[in-house]
């Protein structure tokens, strides 16, 4: 009988089980392997070169540029992009003049596709007769060249980010909200708490686990999305907004460099796992789940 | 006291417009520069004229009714693998004892992590040895087997009251018809909220598709209108914000007709 | 009855066994990419079909795969899976890499009769620079298109200039430009004098720049770059001065994309782009322009772009010829005249601008004999082996020295060092 249950747990699971080996375990796997060899080219096979993709990794500026980008970028993403899905959240939980247009008009980037909307974004930010440089020039500001100078590029690339991903926190943040049973705010209330107060002591904790969940979303998107640099700077200038995803792409699917790509990927895989680690660490704590 | 709520509400509202301007002027631009000729594309003059001319060149530029349909098949496959796929597996671990189960679970559970996004180079080479490279099968099979999937609906699964399960046994219902006409019912919720992730993400993917797609036969949008964007000729807004528009008009209408039962989907769902 | 269905199905497979073994009958798939708007994808499908109609026994399957970028991926899977195509349209620029993958075959081996050796040298020198390594030919100039100046005449005149003399040196153009900025009253600039683009590939139009400055930036065995010769500094330096030190154009990266429309929007009064934008710009310029070779330094110069026709190893005889044949077709003057009339390519061959019809089109729109005329000076595309990597450090080193992180001497020194320790392999 209980046999019988093993195998029938295990039936259930073939399936879902025979494609994450195939498209995530065998592969990771695979790329720690594939960073020991050399790429294979039309005359010439893989072989086995041992570390030297590593050294040359660590001697690779770009890689570094990158890395350093891509940390920026995530320090610079996730927090703010956070924090604005918190407050559009509480904004349209409440009752406020036209809710029905703030919930429309903060759940637009959650449809549009990035690469289409970075079209848009690179009128916006385009020098002279760009929307950005319109607005300013109206109060007598010179031009600017926000995606072709190298200290502005990645932050310009940041906002689009920070715009695309508030709205889908929200959508999180909001359902979280919602299921707060109203009786405890009102305790709160006849008690004397002011809402800076009430949102502090009850509804921010309450929240934790959703925060929880969007930080691992978060930190796992800002290394995932880059669509955008494929319209907006295409990394440039000079890699100043370049990410790491982005230039294993490049590395693997425009240089054909397959071996030197796996390289890098090992390197992703690493500082995700790093990552999650830190994350469940620091929050494991302040979480309570029900 | 009161006056100085007064304030902060009055604060808070302003603040929650200027957003919502800030957030929504993309698609706005979008619009604008559809509806008018090209040279309004950087003027906004109230007088300009309305014109479709822009939705008419941009659907004989490029085959974008192929496209749509292309994103439609992908999305529609992947939606139903993945119910199925995910379904089935998180019935095992919410109900079934056997071993390996933790072990197996946080193999799953991997998978949040290690996305298939990341792992192109690798995901490239198997797609090529079973020789799918273009093809929609080929950008699905990754996604398929979600790990966000198993894991939520195995959550929705264990809230499950065990009588129903036991209820339903003794009736003589299989453990699959138990989970058919107990389990999934209940979960409707979390279905709709999963579907709606799903379908977002996969309506908006762009790198994956981009480097296992290359003709318009498998081309979702996203890899269409990034081709039809990226000509040597320079940047014509007008019509590629049209192509824009129509490609993603019908999943913006659904999502704003359905937001709020999105919602309360997610509410029920427990993703909070 | 069954008897009858039987005998007509027998007669049927012996007519298609019949046509199999003839041997006219062959079957070609053509990749091509679009890189520009409008109609290109159709013009190249009609004359497809016209070709077929009028040869019997052949059949091609032209496969719109879409960009540069996908033709040349989507080639090397299906070569790579057994299942090259038997030719396509790829960057010129891409043949070293196609050699080092061991994919195309040159076309030498099909040139047999004088009437072929006649065609394969009709075509003009500067397009056969990219498409020619190692004494033999590997590549058919197609789709192919150089940068020239257009100017707004309009600007020219406000600013009290001869509205019909574009710059004809470097100096002029500095000089021009210097007049034709506009700056409104608190001394923000409203119009710039010059655009030179240079995100995405700044390499192309700064090739434009050593040419004039009568240097090459890469051998034509494709395994030497030659970026920190004192000329390429000098060029380089040249295009930063425009901003740094004439202020006739915009400072950092200036956008590829988004350089058309700021010309009509009157943001420039010149732009340096490809000849592919003639048809954009007649359609859209709200003013009337000019369109001028590359003015000259040390003497005229320009780069060549696009694609060019390769044929693929692993091809039978009979298919080699039957797309050989068809390549000399589509290459002939009346077609290759239709296509650079749809699509604003130029037109690779002399004959082709001798028919009636591009004489009547150049003679309504005389614009598009610049680029023609600008062939004797132009030189071959920057190619060599693992061609995007080699470029790619250059316009790094480009970008880097144009948003001032190093000086033009350093950073170009650095990508020649980078360069040679890739391309050693393959000396």
């Amino acid at each position: 009988m209980q046999r019988r249950e093993w195998i029938y747990g295990w039936l259930l699971l073939l399936p879902a089980f025979a494609l994450l080996a195939m498209f995530t375990h065998i592969p990771a796997v695979a790329t720690f392997w594939d960073s020991f060899f050399s790429t294979p080219r039309g005359r010439r096979e893989a072989r086995f070169i041992g570390w030297e993709n590593y050294e040359r990794l660590l001697d690779d500026p770009i890689f570094w540029k990158v890395l350093t980008n891509n940390l920026w970028f995530a320090l610079g993403t996730i927090p703010l992009s956070m924090i604005l899905a918190l407050a559009m959240a509480l904004w349209v939980n409440k009752q406020f003049f036209g809710q029905g247009f703030l919930r429309m008009a903060y759940f637009t980037p959650t449809v549009l596709p990035l690469i289409a909307v970075a079209n848009i974004w690179l009128f916006f930010y385009t020098p002279g007769f760009g929307l950005i440089d319109q607005i300013l020039g109206l109060f007598g500001f010179a031009q600017t060249n926000l995606l072709g100078s190298p200290d502005t590029a990645l932050g310009a690339v940041m906002a689009v980010t920070i715009w695309k991903e508030a709205g889908f926190f929200m959508i999180f943040y909001l359902a979280a909200l919602q299921s707060i049973p109203p009786s405890l705010l009102e305790a709160a209330k006849i008690e004397g708490a002011g809402s800076w107060t009430t949102f502090r002591r009850i509804v921010f904790p309450l929240l934790m686990p959703t925060t929880l969940f969007v930080s691992i979303n978060a930190v796992i998107n800002s290394f995932r999305l880059v669509d955008h640099l494929f319209i907006l700077t295409g990394g440039g200038p000079d890699n100043a907004s370049s990410l790491l995803l982005f230039y294993i792409y490049e590395t693997a699917f425009r240089f054909w460099d397959t071996a030197y790509g796996a390289t890098l990927t090992v390197v992703m895989l690493v500082l995700l796992s790093l990552l999650a680690i830190g994350q469940f660490f620091l929050f494991d704590r302040k979480v309570h789940y029900q | 006291m009161n006056g100085r709520l007064r304030f902060d509400t009055w604060l808070n509202g302003a603040a929650a417009w200027l957003l919502a301007l800030l957030w929504v002027l993309p698609l706005f631009y979008a619009i604008w520069t559809a509806i008018h000729p090209a040279e309004f594309e950087a003027r906004f003059v109230l007088t300009a004229p309305l014109t479709l001319e822009n939705f008419r060149s941009a659907w004989g530029a490029a085959p974008f009714a192929r496209y749509f349909l292309n994103t439609f098949i992908l999305v529609t496959m992947i939606l139903i693998c993945q119910f199925v796929l995910c379904t089935l597996a998180a019935y095992a671990f919410a109900r079934f004892q056997f071993p390996g189960r933790s072990i197996l679970f946080s193999l799953v559970l991997l998978q949040l992590l290690v996305m298939p996004d990341i792992l192109i180079v690798e995901n490239y080479k198997t797609i090529r040895a079973l020789g799918l490279v273009d093809t929609i099968p080929a950008i699905a099979l990754p996604y398929i087997a979600s790990g966000f999937g198993i894991f939520l609906l195995r959550q929705t699964f264990m809230t499950v009251p065990r009588e129903l399960d036991e209820a339903a046994r003794i009736e003589g219902a299989s453990p699959l018809g138990i989970l058919w006409r107990v389990y999934v019912p209940l979960a409707k919720p979390t279905y709709l909220a999963y579907g709606l992730v799903s379908v977002s993400h996969h309506w908006n993917n762009f790198l994956w598709p981009l480097i296992i797609t290359n003709s318009v036969e498998t081309r979702p949008v996203t890899v269409g209108l990034s081709i039809f964007s990226a000509i040597d000729s320079g940047i014509e807004w007008s019509v590629i914000n049209a192509a824009t528009l129509m490609t993603s008009g019908p999943l913006l209408i659904a999502f704003l007709l359905f937001q709020r039962q999105f919602v309360q989907s997610f509410m029920r769902a427990g993703i909070k | 009855m069954l008897a009858r269905t039987l005998k007509t199905a027998c007669a049927g497979s012996l007519f298609a066994l019949g046509s199999l073994t003839s041997a006219s009958a062959v079957d070609l798939q053509f990749y091509f990419p679009v890189a520009v708007g409008g109609k290109a994808a159709q013009t190249i499908e009609e004359l497809t079909e016209e070709y077929v109609a009028a040869n019997e026994g052949v059949t091609i399957d032209a496969v719109y795969a879409g960009s540069y970028q996908d033709t040349v991926a989507k080639v090397l899977t299906a070569a790579r899976g057994g299942d090259a195509p038997q030719l396509s349209v790829i960057l010129s620029v891409d043949m070293f890499t196609l050699i080092d993958e061991d994919l195309i075959m040159p076309f030498d081996d099909l040139v047999k009769t004088d009437e072929d050796r006649e065609w394969l040298n009709a075509f003009y020198p500067a397009f056969m620079e990219n498409s020619q390594t190692g004494g033999k030919t590997y590549g058919i100039p197609f789709q192919r298109s150089t940068p020239v100046l257009y100017w707004n005449k309009e600007a020219f005149a406000e600013a009290g200039l001869d509205p019909d003399t574009p710059p004809a040196t470097w100096e002029e153009m500095v000089e021009f430009g210097k007049k034709l900025v506009k700056k409104d009253t608190s001394g923000n600039v409203e119009r710039w004098g010059v655009r030179i683009p240079t995100s995405g590939f700044p390499y192309w139009l700064f090739q434009g720049l050593t040419t004039q400055n009568d240097v090459i930036l890469a051998n034509s065995d494709g395994n030497k770059t030659n970026f920190d010769d004192p000329k390429v500094v000098e060029a380089l330096e040249y295009l930063i001065s425009l901003n740094k030190e004439h202020g006739v154009m915009a400072p950092g990266i200036i956008e590829w994309g988004a350089t058309p429309k700021a010309f009509f929007e009157g943001q420039t009064a010149m732009m340096w782009t490809t000849t592919g934008n003639l048809t954009n710009v007649r359609t859209n310029a709200p003013f009337d322009f000019g369109v001028a070779m590359l003015p000259a330094n040390k003497r005229r110069g320009a780069p060549t772009g696009g694609g060019n026709f390769y044929l693929f190893k692993g091809s039978s005889d009979e298919e080699l010829a039957a797309a050989f044949d068809f390549i000399k077709w589509i290459s002939a003057p009346e077609q290759a005249a239709k296509w650079t009339i749809a699509t604003g390519y130029v037109a690779p061959r002399p004959d082709t601008w001798e028919t009636e019809t591009m004489k009547a089109y150049t003679a309504d729109f005389p614009p598009a004999l610049v680029a023609r005329d600008q062939l004797e000076h132009a030189v071959a595309e920057l190619s060599t082996y693992e061609n995007q990597r080699i470029t790619r450090i250059l316009n790094d080193a480009l970008s880097a020295a144009i948003t001032g992180q190093k000086d033009a001497a350093t950073a170009l020194k650095e990508a020649q060092a980078q360069a040679d320790a890739i391309l050693a392999d393959y000396r």
